[in-house]
């Protein structure tokens, strides 16, 4: 396109890309774009090389890795407690899912039961972790869709009265590092339960807002029907999970599926989507939000009193026996799991991270080929990815 | 002694301004060499309107911060001054200092010019506008004419920007700004001329002196938006020139969150703040045209409240327009560019082109005498142009296969 | 589908941009250096180190046993054990740290330092105002910058405080009344073999064996 003047860039270190489209069709050029790493709205440090004919993507290619710190190898060098405060770093936005994920497979590993009242703290702080997630998740992917800031902000004014219940239970807003080996770190501070019960109640009028807001808007309607769709075949191969997976129709919730924790004893829904498009991705994120305040209805009316840690657990020197044990939770971005290796000592001889945001990339370029610029950046929304996670 | 003269024909063209009466400038001009009048006029004319608008864009522009924060339930900026009111200046000092940077491979000479040749012609057209009963910078037989003329000028030099800066983005954006910008110049055109059909003029004096009626005692402004295809008319154009004025919904040729700036992408300090400028003053000029076409221009809403200077409700219904602006961008998502080019043509265009049609039948019962014959009228226009409007929006979101949708739920 | 949609939602954000004026709860937003929110109770920011009584340097809790050294995820303590040693609070000569630095750009404010802590030497600050523009002079701490008073302790978290001082004062106590029995038994013992060996030396004074206060 710019042929007149010549910049030293060494041409061949790069892939020579096809001038014309393979059908001959239009005879132009096409045009690659590097979205990211430094761009409004990849979400953090994430590229997308996308090969554009006008503005229709024909090749899309994620590049990742600007966010790795070595996670897997640094949780290998230090003692099983030690990594917990890592895991809050996967995905930022729910440290509280990671911190039972990993704390789930070390007592597998162990052979540790956490106390009824641990089980009910685990489920409520869950549940709010997928509040917070999917309100983010909205917030964000409206503004990707250019709203200006508006869906967010409200997103992130209910977002704050969670956050604070985390900040007062645990001491840290979003590094909740809440979870211990056996059970949980801190007892439910005095007035704790009613607060939450106060944000779970305002919660559904949020809900109704943001809807009237935008669920209806024309606009977005327009931007999100029949776009981005992913066909179920092609999401279970390519073994999505979560939200995304439940958005292309499969019924598949970990939650159903391995009841962990005591999710058996909770009644609530897995709403299935039918299209697979990013409107659908969007109303089933809102709808499971409904599904959420039902769960924690009933655990902040049934929660018992009682020991928080299993007497078994140890704090300090602590050293599973040998074995291996792969634990998983329906986090709320999809299946989050840790699979660890003990050979005896205070380190894993083997940690490794199931990252749901990084596997419900993979199916990015298929999902946005043939689509516009424009909804590229929708449906990387839409797949709902944290850098911390996909990188590591 | 000339001082003196001087100074009274100052206070004199400030004081029949202010009053609304005629001829301001003539006891100041008679101080000066008749050679040297129609300058010294030209400068009197030209310096307080940039003036006013340079300080309108500055306030819109705090405006704008605050009342999107207040939506969002935010305070908005409240560091800089009193309630954040020096908050323009702030800004404007920083854009002032910032270092001017000019790609290595960008073409200077034009990425230079762009913004330039985007501000010309956006003051341009404030030339044509009448902002108060006395108050016509030039008074043009074919002033809709220049106006629109002008306006459309302003897609070369966004088009430069995007261009010049030899960054994809920058190209894309002025891609989608060219294709945009055409493609909404027609029906705002075409909405206008609805009104130019009915004044049977194309001087914004004369179509405002048509409005300048009172029906029922004085309460109801004889105004063309009170049609209903001047109401049809007064939405589409709004539409059009929130799409000219690259506004959100329609800001896509900047579209943030893909583009990063579009053609503002390599740009910085005052040439950016030049672009931001000229965007503005094309929002208050093409919102200064809508009031003159539909809302009564600087005439009141009602006859006992013509005592209150004219300018003071032109400038009211410019900025009630520029809160309307205001409350759409902090409401809605961007449309998708294919989206937003369908909706131009299959829907915009066909509807405005329908809307003259209303205005000639609009036109032709006037003479209608029988009793209710206002009110048939009405009706007649209403339902003319309501059911195409309902049938053309089944008919583009049923091609689409756009639904409501209910889902499933598993146990 | 007829611009309803885009209607619904002008009049939701209508109903905020008035509910904002009307109804304070609704801004969440704070203005940071005027209004400050209060720390939460567990909030938790910075470790700092506790002491006893008005002198950081002898009432020092820690003793330098080093185990949120090892414990510490990102390994931003450093310490230095004592070569000498001096009494704690129940009076048993302990280590202290001769140097105690914890680089507060390094921590990532995770609190297990606190949890493993077998002395309740180290705890939480609530502090956050620590921007410096000198990296080594202002964020890495040393003994002297992290040594806060039990007073403070209570200041910031309260509840927790109170548990810490009871369960050290019910540590304190059993130890005194371990030492008196030790003491007790000691000088029984003494005195049974003093009347075993039927030596005309008189038993050792009970006091001098117990440790000081």
């Amino acid at each position: 396109m710019f042929m007149e003047t010549a910049i030293d860039t060494p041409e061949s270190k790069y892939e020579i890309l096809p001038k014309t489209l393979s059908n001959g069709e239009m005879d132009g050029e096409l045009l690659e774009v590097a979205m990211g790493p430094q761009h409004p709205s990849t979400h953090g440090v994430f590229r997308m090389d996308v090969v554009l004919d006008g503005e229709k993507v024909v090749k899309l290619k994620p590049v990742f890795g600007y966010l790795h710190r070595n996670h897997e190898k640094i949780a290998e060098n230090t003692t099983y407690l030690a990594s917990m405060p890592y895991t809050d770093r996967l995905d930022y936005l729910c440290s509280m899912t990671n911190n039972w994920a990993y704390a789930l497979s070390v007592e597998k590993l162990a052979g540790l039961q956490p106390p009824e009242r641990a089980e009910y703290i685990r489920i409520i702080t869950g549940e709010l972790t997928r509040l917070v997630n999917h309100t983010c998740l909205v917030g964000f992917l409206l503004q990707d869709m250019g709203a200006l800031g508006t869906p967010l902000m409200y997103a992130f004014r209910e977002r704050e009265m969670i956050l604070d219940l985390f900040e007062s239970l645990s001491g840290s807003r979003m590094m909740c590092n809440y979870m211990r080996f056996g059970g949980c770190r801190v007892d439910l501070p005095a007035g704790w339960l009613e607060q939450a019960k106060r944000a779970v109640d305002s919660y559904s009028g949020f809900l109704d807002e943001f809807e009237k807001l935008l669920t209806e808007n024309e606009i977005l309607v327009a931007r999100t029907q029949g776009i981005g769709v992913l066909p179920p075949d092609l999401a279970v191969n390519a073994s999505i999970t979560g939200p995304m997976l439940r958005a292309s129709g499969v019924n598949y919730d970990i939650r159903k599926v391995d009841k962990y924790g005591i999710y058996d004893r909770f009644e609530f829904r897995v709403p299935l989507g039918d299209h697979g498009d990013v409107y659908d991705r969007y109303m089933i994120r809102l709808l499971e939000m409904r599904e959420s305040v039902k769960i924690l209805n009933q655990a902040l009316r049934d929660i018992p009193a009682g020991p928080i840690v299993d007497p078994k657990a140890k704090l300090r020197g602590f050293r599973p026996k040998v074995g291996e044990a792969y634990g998983r939770i329906e986090g709320p971005k999809g299946e989050l799991g840790f699979y660890l290796i003990s050979d005896g000592t205070p380190n894993p001889y083997r940690y490794r991270v199931r990252p749901p945001s990084l596997i419900n990339l993979t199916v990015l370029e298929d999902m946005c080929l043939g689509q516009d610029v424009a909804d590229v950046v929708i449906i990387l929304g839409s797949v709902d990815i944290v850098l911390g996670e996909v990188d590591r | 002694m000339i001082i003196g003269e001087f100074f009274r024909g100052l206070f004199l063209m400030i004081w029949r301004v202010a009053t609304d009466q005629p001829e301001a400038k003539a006891d100041l001009l008679a101080v000066f060499p008749p050679s040297a009048r129609p300058v010294i006029s030209a400068v009197l004319t030209v310096s307080p309107i940039i003036g006013i608008f340079a300080t309108l864009f500055a306030l819109t522009t705090l405006l704008e911060r605050k009342g999107l924060g207040r939506i969002q339930n935010r305070l908005g900026p409240n560091r800089v001054g009193p309630f954040g009111i020096l908050q323009p200046v702030a800004d404007g000092l920083k854009m002032l200092t910032k270092e001017d940077i000019i790609p290595r491979s960008a073409d200077a000479l034009v990425h230079f010019l762009a913004p330039v040749v985007l501000a010309v012609p956006t003051i341009l057209a404030f030339a044509v506008l009448p902002y108060g009963r006395n108050l016509v910078p030039v008074d043009m037989d074919a002033g809709i004419l220049f106006f629109f003329a002008v306006g459309a000028s302003t897609e070369l030099a966004i088009f430069m920007a995007g261009w010049s800066s030899r960054n994809k983005y920058s190209l894309l954006g002025a891609m989608r700004a060219i294709a945009q910008m055409i493609s909404y110049e027609i029906p705002l055109i075409i909405s206008s001329v609805s009104v130019i059909m009915i004044a049977g003029s194309l001087s914004p004096v004369e179509i405002i002196a048509q409005q300048g009626r009172y029906l029922a005692g004085g309460f109801v402004p004889h105004w063309f938006v009170l049609t209903p295809w001047g109401l049809a008319g007064f939405i589409m154009f709004l539409i059009a020139s929130l799409a000219e004025s690259n506004r959100s919904p329609f800001d896509i040729p900047e579209a943030e969150s893909e583009l990063i700036a579009g053609h503002l992408t390599e740009y910085s300090g005052f040439k950016y703040a030049l672009f931001f400028m000229a965007e503005y003053f094309g929002m208050f000029a093409v919102s200064g045209l809508a009031v003159t076409l539909f809302l009564g221009g600087w005439h009141a809403p009602f006859e006992f409240l013509e005592i209150v200077p004219s300018y003071v409700w032109f400038f009211a219904k410019l900025m009630g327009l520029v809160c309307l602006f205001i409350w759409v961008r902090g409401t809605v998502p961007r449309l998708r560019v294919d989206q937003l080019l369908n909706f131009a043509w299959k829907f915009m265009l066909p509807l405005s082109l329908l809307n003259l049609v209303v205005a000639a039948v609009w036109h032709f019962t006037a003479a209608w005498e029988f009793p209710g014959a206002g009110l048939g009228r009405w009706l007649l226009g209403a339902v003319m142009i309501g059911v195409p409007y309902v049938w053309l929006g089944r008919a583009l979101s049923g091609s689409k296969k756009i639904t409501q949708r209910t889902y499933r739920f598993a146990d | 589908m007829l611009g309803e949609g885009i209607i619904k939602g002008m009049v939701e954000t209508a109903r905020n941009f008035v509910g904002s004026y009307s109804d304070p709860e609704r801004l969440t937003t704070v203005e940071y250096p005027e209004d400050k929110i209060p720390a939460k109770e567990n909030a938790r920011n910075f470790p700092f180190l506790v002491y006893d009584g008005d002198d950081a340097a002898r009432g020092l809790r820690c003793v330098a046993c080093q185990i949120c050294e090892k414990e510490c995820p990102p390994k931003c303590i450093y310490i230095v054990k004592s070569k000498d040693k001096k009494p704690d609070y129940i009076g048993k000569p302990q280590f202290y740290p001769a140097v105690f630095d914890i680089d507060v750009s390094v921590c990532m404010s995770c609190q297990i330092c606190v949890e493993v802590c077998p002395f309740e030497a180290i705890k939480m600050d609530t502090e956050f105002e620590l921007s410096n523009p000198d990296r080594f002079g202002g964020l890495l701490q040393d003994k002297h910058r992290l040594a806060k008073s039990n007073e403070y302790y209570h200041k910031i978290h309260e509840t927790e405080a109170a548990e810490v001082d009871a369960r050290l004062a019910a540590e304190k106590a059993k130890a005194e009344a371990k030492a008196r029995a030790d003491a007790e038994a000691k000088a029984a013992a003494a005195a049974k073999a003093a009347t075993a060996a039927a030596t005309p030396k008189p038993a050792p004074n009970p006091t001098t064996v117990a440790p000081a206060k």
